[in-house]
């Protein structure tokens, strides 16, 4: 059934359609002068003025891998996110460490570990699905380069990132 | 025809059109931006200014910025086209924005001589047949683009332009009848000496009969300045571009240089729009208040002259402002309201007006 939609009667004023636009064009110049003279400012003028002071908390930036408090690096190359990355930004080659190290009953540490930031979706998959909670989505988010390999991130620069993360993890913390 | 006048004419050529109006139709694109940013709460363009510096000058280097962009940028010609027509239809769109200002005084004289390329006892006729040529520039663009945005460009603009022509002639009319002549330099002569048309307030038009017939021409500048609008196809009457149903209408297959000939094209038109409208209705060059009138056959002094050609192009880019305001505060018209108001209002009003100003002539003394 179709429904009639009840047009409004409009007035002489409105049918003659001019005070209409004289009206609008007040509002419009009103905006003008307004922004003209700096009392509406909304722009942010972006290279120079940045939203980061204001990023929460919960931010998805570029991931990065994080240390714990003892400087050890927290993720022992499981690959989950490897696995799990939908558009296959992470490449971790694996090494097993050696019998000396102090945190040897790791067993196993990435010794490269990639991030192609043209690949990577910010999507946050590698954060949650890491047993270790070794990978985090931090703030830094402009990243530029001249070539393709400047935009993969390696296992330094990740680390550089990251930083340090307290708490959460303790398995692997001397026994009292 | 000695050799002098042709100097000349070729000196007031190139200072009017190559130092005048294509800076100002590059200049009336940044306005247009900056202006609509502020309207809009936004900054626009405001970051180029001289290069491998810091100093900025508003976005006053953005124009020449667009400029060589334009030029660099691959000139495309889709294989579908036809290749002649193609390449005539952006010429087509320039070249009669630019040839109208020819009869167009821009300003008294200097040197003691007439500030107008060709003063021709045409004018107007002149500006209403060159003009509406342009038309054909669209219609050849959406036609040989061969491909169905281009082409509802090219219908739409062909009967708009058609349609509005007629309005923007017949509302000039009372103004003719007024002056009683065609010549454009000598309209202005007439305002300077005795009163704008939308300004009776000296001179023989401060009287009953010129506050009388401040009505007609009242009617004739809104019904003139809207068709303006119409024929240049700016907002609200954009529908040959229309970018929310056409992509951007007529033009859409055009790259680089070709599609900014379209762009300055349109800017030229409402630039030499703006021109004629303040000729007819705002006195031209002169100033307000019959100041500074120049004496017949007396000569014109240098700063009078520079003085008048400065008043011109001041009235000329408040007109431009105008357009750039109105196009960012209406929204754009649906088509069979386009049609409707053409025809149906425009152009009985400008006939009833052309009977009003008569009565007014003839029975008022
Ligand atoms: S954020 Fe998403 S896309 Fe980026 S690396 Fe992690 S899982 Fe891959
Ligand atoms: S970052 Fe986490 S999920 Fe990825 S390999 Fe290391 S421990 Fe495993």
């Amino acid at each position: 059934m179709a429904i009639v939609v009840k047009r409004p009667k409009l007035s002489f004023w409105e049918k003659l359609y001019l005070p209409g636009i004289i009206k609008g064009l007040g509002i419009t110049l009103r905006h003008f002068f307004l922004s003209l003279t700096g009392k509406t400012k909304v722009s942010m003028q972006y290279p120079e003025e940045k939203w980061d002071s204001h990023l929460p908390e919960y931010y998805r930036g570029a991931p990065a891998l994080v240390t714990d408090e003892q400087g050890r690096e927290r993720c022992v190359a499981c690959q989950l996110c490897e696995f799990i990355c939908p558009p296959r930004a992470i490449t971790i080659h694996p090494e097993e460490i050696p019998s000396e190290d102090k945190w040897a009953k790791v067993e196993k540490r990435p010794q490269e570990f990639e991030i192609d930031m043209i690949r990577c979706i910010y999507c946050g998959l590698c954060e949650e699905v890491c047993p270790e909670q070794a990978i985090f989505l931090r703030k830094e988010y402009a990243f530029t380069g001249l070539k393709r390999e400047d935009m993969v991130h390696n296992k330094k620069r990740l680390y550089e990132i990251g930083g340090v993360r307290e708490g959460l993890v303790n398995k692997w913390n001397e026994l009292k | 025809m000695d050799i002098t006048f042709i100097l000349i004419s070729v000196a007031k050529i190139i200072g009017l059109v190559f130092l005048t109006i294509l800076p100002m139709v590059a200049y009336s694109v940044w306005a247009e931006r900056r202006v609509s940013a502020l309207i809009q709460d936004r900054v626009g363009p405001n970051r180029v200014g001289i290069p491998f510096t810091k100093i900025r000058l508003a976005g006053l280097g953005q124009p020449i910025a667009d400029g060589i962009k334009f030029l660099l940028k691959e000139d495309f010609t889709p294989s579908h086209v036809r290749k002649g027509y193609y390449w005539l239809a952006p010429a087509l769109t320039m070249v009669p924005a630019l040839l109208t200002c020819a009869v167009l005084p821009f300003g008294s004289e200097l040197f003691g001589i007439k500030m107008v390329i060709a003063d021709l006892s045409v004018g107007p006729l002149f500006i209403f047949a060159i003009a509406s040529l342009s038309v054909y520039g669209i219609v050849l663009a959406g036609w040989a683009s061969n491909s169905k945005y281009p082409f509802l460009g090219g219908v739409r603009s062909s009967s708009q332009m058609i349609s509005y022509e007629i309005s923007l002639g017949l509302s000039i009319v009372p103004i003719l009848m007024i002056f009683g002549q065609l010549n454009l330099s000598d309209i202005v002569m007439e305002q300077a000496r005795n009163g704008w048309a939308l300004l009776p307030l000296w001179g023989d038009r401060l009287s009953l009969k010129g506050f009388l017939l401040f009505i007609p021409i009242f009617i004739s500048f809104v019904i003139f300045t809207t068709s303006m609008f119409a024929e240049t196809n700016r907002l609200p009457f954009d529908l040959p571009e229309c970018e929310t149903e056409l992509v951007a209408g007529y033009h859409t297959e055009y790259s680089s240089m070709k599609f900014a000939l379209f762009f300055l094209g349109e800017y030229a038109a409402m630039i030499i729009g703006s021109g004629l409208a303040v000729t007819l209705f705002l006195g031209g060059w002169s100033l307000p208040f019959g100041w500074l009138v120049p004496e017949d056959g007396a000569s014109v002094p240098f700063w009078m002259g520079a003085l008048h050609i400065l008043s011109f192009l001041g009235k000329v880019v408040a007109f431009i402002l105008f357009f750039i305001w109105v196009r960012w505060s209406l929204p754009r018209f649906r088509y069979d309201q386009l049609m409707r108001l053409g025809w149906v209002f425009f152009f009985e009003i400008a006939l009833f007006n052309i009977l009003l100003t008569a009565g007014i002539l003839l029975f008022v003394k």
